[in-house]
């Protein structure tokens, strides 16, 4: 037995606290150890058939997300963070973002009133009411925001709110950037 | 006021424990005796404030003093009083104090029944106690103090205990796993007191021994007590779940074991030595890692603490100080301790040694695959989950050499053997166990399952080498029947311990392959049949409790027409903390567990949604794990281990190795 | 465990439920009911994170419940539903992790352990052998006589 093997276990020992270590600083940055990343970014958007939210019987398909880069808002009147949200997306929609909106498992007459008390930002309204359509889009809470280019393919997924500073930092730069690439 | 006498004697303590860890140490190097006579009564110290601190905390919740954050938000005042005091332990702050007043425990132990030990060890060993415990005290008090006030607001009633965990199982099952957990200090400061002075004969094996065969029980205990807890209160009828926090338990645990055996060798063989002393380093670290994986929120688990980030640091960086330390102390000191040993390829070395390897490989499996995930996501390759099918399926795997060279290995002779001796018992139990298992998997279930199958064989392996081992060990030298009496407790601990292994893989080989589990709409007056068990549900009543509402569901149960038992299923609505538990029904049985669990009221208003399971042999698992224990206990209590000399004990000594 | 009482009494805001919700789902074969149960405790709720979706409580692992118990009836089999799962969610959502380069470690680790533990032995047994042929080679008849006779002596047997 060399003696520089007796090192090895401490080696290993500081590998696995270095680990520890960025782990607890990014946690500690803000980190959400429990989000997950989207698998379906690269993809177009799956295959739909839902309904207007105010108006039963009127449909939309996959078709609208194409055309131009989109966000699509997944959202419900149960979920309080996304009434936490929706003044922001009021504001950029009033600044010429478009959005979607994807009501996610909720009552439909909840869900309409909700929009007229505190103004709806959507170009479109989609009434996912069973969830199937955020089952496939990998959705797992409220709110959720998909980054959609003019082709229809899934570019990005934000999980969480979105407020002014994720806005500004992250989101923002890639809508534009995605509507640079629509040109 | 008295609270702040609790926290008042915390801070005492961390002095005392200060003290302890430099000045014996400082005597030991300088072969001082009066700095070296200090550790016994400064661990004494150190252990009664820290105990004052503790009670003080017990009496806060017994009284409902809601001035203590950490009360307020873990009791109120319509919890029964005897959970109130085990709700000391419910949450972070106190679960602490209560880690680190066993480790005070564990160091007066030491301080008490060192009394053959050289002096400058016991001043080593108390004073590496005394710095960990110096750790723990000071992360309390810096982050987790229990005795911070809410004034000048305080709430009129607290928050309740999470109804979870309003149960006799939380009355004894931390403690037992902190014994556990802590209990491996012991052997892990005797190690670092031996790399210190340089000195590691056998009489460092044959100390550490005892006191981790003890830690070894308490985690075995606690473990098993763990399992069968969330099995009747969960509602699920799991009784693991490779969680992370379960994960956190059983690696101590597997290098616990191994380290038991290890210093088996050592003691009597004197070789492995640097290995020994690297898993004695080990379990401690890995009781260690436990608790930093638990409460720094890193991992992804329900059963983590919501702890921030900061604690987490703080952890880290006693870890580093104590593993990396003790691991540095290792590199550069272990050469001195390495015995080359001389003993054969077929030898009881190399037996315990395979099986060490083994123990080392499953703990690898859990390490790997509990903090896989982490470091997955952390180098970009996204989110990955592990959980039982891997685990069980390596743990299978594994079992298989495991026990064959644990039925073989206690037939093999020190130093030199040849297989040949072997070849007959190991024949014959080879078919008895081929035969044996064929029969009851065929006899006691409905179809055959492959490795259910492998699990009895490997069992029953184990029990019949062991008969054979029982027999030629009691005719040495003298009839079977008088052997039989001559043989010591140590030699039946040994049995103990592996059968008990036995028939709990027993129990895991029938309840992973044969559980039935149904989920059924009933409504009262109807009944429902599982293989000959008929179950009648006779309606629901209304059952309210001291901070609870609730209702009951009976379930009259006969076979092939006799009657059986009466279940009462409850559901529970805690009304402070607003959740909703079910209370599990359970007819309990040596051979099989028959459990209800219900559900809610169905569409239609009159039936319920029953969930109805048939638990072969679940209870073996448990038994096996508490027969483990006895044989640790035994294993304790020989007579080796008396220190008193007396000519009394010296005569019985010689006669019994004669 | 006692971390579980620990964790779970902190995480009292969102834990409202110790078990799961039992719902009565009917199957026409065994075999499918076998395969619900299977793919219950296969698949992980993306959104309580730990909790199978048959353990969980959560709206969504309800929805994914009842995808599955939908996809079963239909006739499709585990690994198809597995990765119809796994095609939306990633391979978070199952417990059972997939053979990458990344994840070989998991079997390659413990695997290693064993290859290089059981080498080592077999390696220091047969130097061990050398030397004892080295020692051998001083030995003699008389010795060997000598050791002989002590040996009859005192039949000691092997003492634990």
């Amino acid at each position: 037995m060399n003696k520089k093997i007796l090192f090895i276990p401490l080696i290993a020992f500081m590998i696995l606290a270095m680990v520890f270590a960025t782990q607890l600083v990014r946690n500690q940055g803000g980190d959400d150890p429990t989000k997950l990343e989207s698998v379906l970014i690269g993809k177009t958007v799956p295959e739909f058939g839902l309904e207007d939210l105010a108006e039963p019987g009127k449909l939309y398909d996959q078709a609208i997300f194409k055309g131009e880069p989109l966000l699509l808002n997944v959202w419900a009147t149960w979920c309080p963070t996304c009434y936490a949200e929706h003044s922001y997306l009021n504001k950029l929609a009033a600044d010429g973002v478009k959005i979607i909106g994807l009501n996610y498992k909720d009552d439909r007459n909840k869900a309409v009133q909700w929009l007229n008390e505190l103004g709806n930002p959507y170009l479109i309204s989609l009434l996912d009411s069973d969830g199937m359509l955020g089952l496939d889009l990998g959705v797992y809470g409220a709110p959720e925001t998909f980054l959609i280019d003019a082709s229809g393919i899934v570019r990005y997924r934000h999980v969480g709110d979105v407020n002014d500073r994720n806005w500004n930092e992250t989101l923002k730069p890639m809508y534009q950037a995605l509507l640079e690439e629509a040109k | 006021m008295i609270a702040e006498i609790g926290h008042f004697a915390m801070i005492l303590s961390l002095g005392l424990a200060v003290l302890l860890s430099v000045l014996p140490l400082y005597g030991a190097s300088r072969n001082n005796t009066m700095l070296m006579n200090s550790a016994r009564p400064l661990s004494w110290g150190m252990f009664l404030f820290l105990a004052v601190s503790f009670v003080i905390l017990c009496y806060a919740f017994y009284t409902n003093d809601f001035t203590l954050q950490y009360v307020a938000s873990n009791s109120n005042t319509q919890l029964p009083w005897y959970y109130r005091i085990t709700a000391v332990w419910g949450a972070h702050e106190g679960s602490l104090l209560l880690w680190v007043l066993i480790q005070a425990g564990w160091t007066v132990a030491v301080a008490t029944f060192s009394r053959g030990m050289p002096q400058e060890s016991v001043a080593r060993v108390l004073a590496v106690m005394g710095l960990i415990t110096v750790g723990f005290l000071l992360f309390i008090i810096v982050t987790s103090n229990p005795f911070i006030r809410t004034l000048p607001f305080f709430p009129v009633d607290g928050r309740d205990l999470n109804p979870l965990l309003q149960d006799p199982g939380l009355i004894i099952h931390p403690p037992m796993l902190y014994m556990g957990y802590v209990g491996f200090s012991v052997a892990f400061s005797f190690a670092i007191a031996s790399l210190m002075s340089g000195r590691l004969d056998t009489a460092w094996a044959r100390w550490s021994r005892p006191w981790t065969i003890a830690a070894w029980l308490f985690l075995t205990l606690g473990i098993a007590l763990g399992s069968w807890w969330a099995y009747y209160e969960l509602g699920w009828g799991g009784w693991w779940f490779w969680d992370p926090v379960e994960n956190a338990s059983f690696m101590p645990w597997l290098a616990g074991t191994a380290l038991m055996h290890s210093l088996a060798v050592t003691e009597k063989r004197g070789t492995f030595k640097a290995w020994t002393v690297l898993l004695a380093l080990s379990a401690f670290s890995l009781s260690l890692l436990g608790t930093f994986l638990v409460r720094s929120g890193i991992l992804v688990s329900v059963h983590a603490f919501a702890s921030d980030p900061a604690r987490g640091m703080f952890i880290l960086g006693f870890l580093v100080f104590v593993i990396g330390g003790s691991l540095l102390l290792f590199a550069v000191k272990g050469a001195a301790v390495r015995v080359r040993g001389n003993f054969d390829l077929v030898s009881r070395e190399n037996a315990l040694l395979g099986n060490n390897i083994i123990l080392i490989a499953a703990l690898v499996v859990v390490l790997v695959g509990t903090l896989l995930p982490l470091v997955h996501k952390q180098i970009g390759l996204g989110s990955v989950s592990i959980g039982a099918p891997f685990f069980d399926m390596l743990f299978f795997w594994l079992m298989i050499p495991f026990s064959f060279l644990l039925g073989i290995g206690p037939l093999i002779r020190w130093k030199r053997d040849n297989l040949s001796k072997l070849v007959k018992p190991m024949i014959i139990s080879g078919a008895i166990s081929v035969g044996l298992a064929g029969l009851f998997v065929t006899v006691l279930a409905d179809h055959f399952s492959g490795t259910a199958f492998v699990g009895w064989m490997m069992a029953i392996w184990i029990i019949s080498m062991h008969g054979f081992e029982l027999y030629e060990r009691a005719t040495h030298r003298h009839s079977f029947k008088k052997g039989i009496t001559k043989l010591q407790r140590s030699h039946w601990a040994m049995m103990l311990g592996h059968i008990g292994l036995a028939v709990t893989v027993i129990g895991i080989a029938m309840v992973q392959n044969y559980s039935i589990e149904r989920d059924v709409r009933l409504a009262p007056g109807e009944s429902f049949q599982l293989n000959e068990y008929n179950f009648y549900f006779e309606g629901v009543r209304d059952k309210d409790g001291p901070n609870y509402d609730g209702y009951i569901a009976d379930f009259e149960i006969t076979k092939e027409g006799k009657y059986i038992n009466t279940l009462h299923a409850e559901k529970r609505f805690y009304t402070t903390a607003k959740s909703m538990m079910t209370e599990a029904a359970i007819d309990r049985g040596v051979t099989r567990d028959l459990y209800i669990a219900m559900g809610e009221r169905l569409d239609d208003n009159k039936s319920w949604a029953v969930r109805i399971y048939y638990k072969p042999f679940v209870r073996w698992i448990w038994a096996g794990s508490l027969i483990m224990s006895i044989g640790g206990a035994l294993a304790i209590s020989d007579r080796r281990y008396r220190f008193r000399k007396t000519a009394k004990n010296d005569k019985k000594l010689q006669e019994q190795e004669a | 465990m006692k971390r579980v009482l620990l964790a779970l009494f902190a995480t009292l805001a969102f834990s409202l439920t110790a078990s799961a919700t039992i719902e009565v789902y009917e199957f026409e074969t065994l075999d499918q009911e076998q395969q619900f149960k299977d793919l219950s405790n296969t698949l992980r709720c993306p959104k309580c994170q730990n909790n199978t979706i048959g353990d969980s409580n959560a709206e969504l692992a309800q929805d994914l419940r009842q995808k599955v118990y939908e996809m079963t009836k239909e006739g499709q089999s585990e690994q198809e539903i597995i990765d119809y799962m796994i095609a939306r969610y990633g391979n978070f959502v199952t417990y059972n992790p997939p053979l990458t380069l990344a994840t070989a470690i998991l079997w390659v680790g413990p695997f290693s352990v064993i290859i290089i533990g059981f080498g080592l032995i077999a390696l220091r047994s047969r130097k061990n052998k050398s030397k004892v042929a080295e020692s051998k080679q001083e030995w003699d008849e008389e010795k060997e006589s000598r050791l002989k006779a002590l040996l009859e002596e005192d039949k000691d047997g092997d003492k634990q």
